[in-house]
């Protein structure tokens, strides 16, 4: 799968599915230097000693129901600022530190020890204040970002309301231009504001007059006219605010409208887009903490005179999460230095430090939306095991299992349901093949005969190379085939059948994960340095998950084929994804005990 | 006030402790690292405050390879100054101390500061040999210090008690529990790290004159017997057959 047109094609959003990438080219958490771990560390520390030591470990929770709770949360957000953890993104002029993203992203998967309080500081450093470093003017950095650096002032986003949630565009908050021209006369509400109890500036999306878009003000808690609602009684991350906003005649400065007018709804998606990479991220520390946990108690507990961390049933859960948690946190490391990449590359086109970042992160919303959906999946199934391999102990507030279960599940909502992106995922790739042609799904869908005919051979491959190569292509191809089949069918119709949709999202999603994971493997094997124990663990981890990407593709594409054709065609369709996802010949089983095994003796997630 | 504080790589407190070469050496293979706590949770951080009260500069020291330089650049993010290492294998407690010596002989070092022991060998040698040395005083397991620019109150804790003493004039401190807080360093002192100086000096001659022979894992420890309250004939069967203690 070579596409030779493209100056760079690795740095390119959806190339993944037409093309091969280089392993050399991957970027692999191995390879974050001294400065980022250092920093990763800190976070981790900083979690520990703020909310793990004082809360979970005491067996409280972190809450805001009343004053004094969020005071103490307030006060640990600023112990955060003290740290510089509030101006990650921030240029260094403004206070900040101006990581670069994939840097952002690991302190992200360290943030998930901090368990709610990750909500908090995400809404702070990311949705709450990159739409002013990436959407502001001079004035309105200098004004508002070195004070949320520092945690003096808190940040919140508002984009959704009581009708507009997944359509957010749809709002009717309104904003006019009072009569002397010096405000914009805001009216409306906000729903669900992550931060809203005790923010200072919040990013208000609302329409001007008429307009078909919307548009992005910076509004002060301070400002006439706004007020904000009680906090929200929620299933889980108990420990962050979320209330709903008012604006009544709401007198915002016309200096205060950020970036162009009907430019809010691009931000939006934008500053999203950015932050679904590093809610992905979050949730998959939050399974690599679940994880561990278990396997600590697994090995503690006995039952039947053994400790239960011998038995096949304990073994399998362990083994399945941590194969799950390398290949998802291989994709969020991926996407991030993609973004980075491509960040560099339009910098020295000569674009300004803003537009360079938001056209990177829009390069790579496909694959955002992918992880943040698969990191979410993760860490609810992760958390539900573990809770699961605690059996009665998992389920009292003691071990705080059941927090970190009902925390997780904000995971699939927020940043755009996982429904949303999934679909999102499949319609941004169509639109780049079909619209705007960036992507040339048509000619590698021609390719489709080649490798048909290379899979006819009855004798399977003995090279496992081959194998796993095999079924990353397959694992495209078969994507290729039934949207290019379905499509052919459908028509303009085929949007509206999501449940195609869908089916083909997850075997998007599996060729990305899956094409990573074992792109990492093979990096890792040419590299003089890799640890050769870790290695043979993590080939296992990447045969076990190709297997279940195959099988889960395999379903999906028989669903979709079953969904739009009957008859002959039917059994030609399924009779060529048969050919395409052949079955991978491995023992699951061992494989999983291998990997359970390594982790029972480490005590903890090391891969 | 010219600060020397001597810090140690270890392994981490969950590492698995393998030995190597007949049992006379510690097999580092697939160990992580970490600075040594009493280092750098009391000892560098109570310097630290020291200098922001009193003025001067916090020197890190380290005797290893290049490999240690990730736990020297951790000193220096945290906030020392500028850091040393002295390039060779501490192979001893009295090669260390040594080489920490001649440097804080020649550094017009006011207060030199090691933890009170590594939490790998435990030995607790370094820092009186430093001070032997020096031919200065030296206050070991220190949990508080006070210092007013020329004198220093320091506290020792014991059985029942504190020990309270006063130090004139330049002295070598072992830093316990409580003699500060632990400082997580900061996102801008982690980037700042790599802009201090890091020198590397050859080392002094020393003639180590302990040499170890080899080590040894604990007994594995063995399981716990229940017995019933009631039933004293099981127990004393048992500390008499298994415990062999009566
Ligand atoms: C704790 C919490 C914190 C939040 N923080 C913030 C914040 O800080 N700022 C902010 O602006 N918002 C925030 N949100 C809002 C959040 O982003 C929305 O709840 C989310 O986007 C979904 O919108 P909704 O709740 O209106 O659900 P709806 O859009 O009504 O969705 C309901 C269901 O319908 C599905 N659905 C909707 N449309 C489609 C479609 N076209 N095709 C298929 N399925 C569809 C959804 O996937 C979902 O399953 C927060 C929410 C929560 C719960």
């Amino acid at each position: 799968m070579k596409n030779t047109q493209l100056k760079n094609p690795t740095i390119k959003g959806g190339y993944f599915i037409i093309g091969d990438t280089p392993p050399e080219e991957l970027f692999i958490a191995e390879e974050f230097d001294e400065e980022a771990i250092m920093m990763g560390d800190t976070v981790r520390e900083f979690c520990v000693k703020e909310i793990q030591e004082p809360f979970f470990k005491c067996g409280k929770e972190l809450v805001v129901t009343n004053e004094a709770d969020k005071a103490e949360v307030l006060a640990i957000l600023k112990r955060a600022g003290d740290l510089g953890l509030c101006g990650v993104s921030i240029s260094e002029e403004n206070g900040g530190m101006d990581l670069d993203f994939k840097t952002n992203t690991l302190i992200s998967s360290k943030l998930s020890y901090g368990f709610s309080f990750a909500t908090t500081l995400g809404a702070q450093t990311s949705i709450g204040c990159l739409p002013i470093v990436y959407y502001g003017n001079e004035e309105q950095k200098q004004k508002y970002l070195p004070k949320i650096a520092s945690a003096e002032y808190v940040a919140a986003y508002a984009l959704t309301e009581p009708n507009a949630g997944s359509d957010a565009n749809s709002g009717k908050t309104n904003a006019r231009l009072s009569e002397d021209g010096k405000y914009y006369l805001i009216n409306g509400q906000k729903i669900w504001i992550t931060n809203g109890g005790f923010a200072d500036v919040y990013i208000v999306f609302a329409k001007i007059d008429t307009d078909e878009k919307l548009s992005a003000f910076i509004v002060e808690r301070t400002f006439e006219g706004f007020s904000v609602g009680a906090e929200e009684k929620k299933f889980g991350i108990k420990g962050s605010s979320t209330v709903q906003i008012f604006f009544d005649n709401c007198k915002v400065p016309v200096e205060n409208l950020l970036g162009e007018q009907q430019g809010g709804f691009k931000m939006a998606l934008t500053i999203l887009n950015g932050g679904r990479i590093k809610a992905g991220a979050g949730a998959i520390g939050g399974a690599i903490n679940g994880l561990d946990r278990a396997v600590q108690y697994a090995k503690e507990r006995k039952q039947f005179k053994v400790p239960i961390s011998s038995f096949g049933a304990i073994q399998y859960k362990i083994g399945d999460i941590a194969m799950r948690i390398f290949a998802n946190q291989a994709a969020c490391f991926r996407t991030a230095d993609l973004i980075d990449k491509k960040y560099n590359s339009l910098r020295s086109s000569g674009l300004s430090d803003g537009s360079a970042k938001i056209k990177a992160i829009s390069e790579f919303a496909i694959e955002a939306s992918i992880v943040k959906v698969k990191g979410s999946e993760l860490v609810c199934y992760a958390l539900d095991e573990a809770m699961q391999i605690h059996g009665g102990m998992g389920y009292s507030s003691e071990t705080g299992l059941g927090m970190g279960y009902r925390d997780a599940r904000i995971t699939k909502i927020y940043e755009g349901t996982n429904d949303i992106n999934a679909l999102l995922a499949v319609a941004e790739l169509s639109k780049r093949g079909m619209l705007t042609k960036e992507l040339d799904l048509v000619g590698a869908g021609k390719k489709i005969p080649t490798f048909l005919l290379s899979q006819i051979n009855p004798f399977r491959s003995k090279s496992n190379d081959k194998e796993q190569d095999r079924i990353v292509k397959g694992l495209k191809y078969s994507f290729l085939y039934i949207s290019g089949m379905a499509g052919k069918k459908l028509k303009k119709k085929l949007i509206d059948e999501q449940e195609i949709i869908l089916n083909l999202s997850t075997i998007l999603q599996e060729a990305y994960v899956g094409e990573t994971a074992l792109l990492k493997v093979q990096k890792l094997r040419g590299l003089p340095d890799s640890d050769k124990n870790k290695l043979a663990i993590q080939k296992q981890m990447v045969q076990l998950y190709l297997y279940e990407a195959l099988e889960k593709s395999k379903k999906a594409a028989l669903e979709a084929i079953a969904s739009f054709s009957t008859g002959s065609e039917k059994w030609r369709h399924i009779k060529i994804i048969n050919r395409m996802l052949k079955p991978y010949d491995i023992n699951p089983k061992t494989l999983r005990r291998n990997i359970a095994q390594a982790l029972i003796e480490s005590g903890e997630y090391v891969y | 006030m010219n600060l020397l504080v001597c810090i140690s790589k270890t392994p981490e407190t969950t590492a698995k402790i393998a030995f190597k070469d007949e049992n006379s050496s510690f097999d580092t293979d697939g160990v992580q690292f970490i600075m040594n706590p009493y280092d750098e949770w009391y000892a560098l951080v109570r310097a630290l405050e020291l200098k922001e009260q009193h003025g001067g500069k916090v020197i890190a020291i380290n005797v290893g390879d290049s490999s240690n330089d990730p736990v020297i650049r951790k000193a220096l993010a945290i906030g020392a100054d500028e850091a040393v290492r002295v390039d060779i294998e501490a192979t001893s407690s009295f090669f260390v101390a040594k080489q920490v010596a001649e440097y804080a002989k020649s550094n017009d070092i006011d207060i030199v500061f090691t933890g009170k022991e590594t939490i790998d060998y435990n030995g607790a040698e370094v820092g009186g040999m430093i001070a032997e040395m020096l031919e200065q005083p030296y206050f070991s397991f220190a949990s508080h210090m006070d210092h007013d620019g020329s004198t220093a109150t320091v506290t020792r804790d014991i059985e029942g008690g504190v020990e309270v003493a006063e130090i004139n004039g330049k002295f070598v401190i072992s830093a316990a529990k409580g003699l500060a807080e632990q400082r997580i360093p900061n996102m801008r002192g982690i980037m700042m790290a790599k802009r201090k100086p890091l020198n590397v000096i050859p080392a002094v001659e020393a003639e180590g004159n302990v040499k170890v022979l080899s080590y040894e894992l604990p007994p594995v420890k063995g399981g716990i017997t229940m017995v019933d309250a009631d039933d004293m004939d099981k127990l004393v069967k048992l500390l008499h057959e298994e415990a062999k203690v009566l």
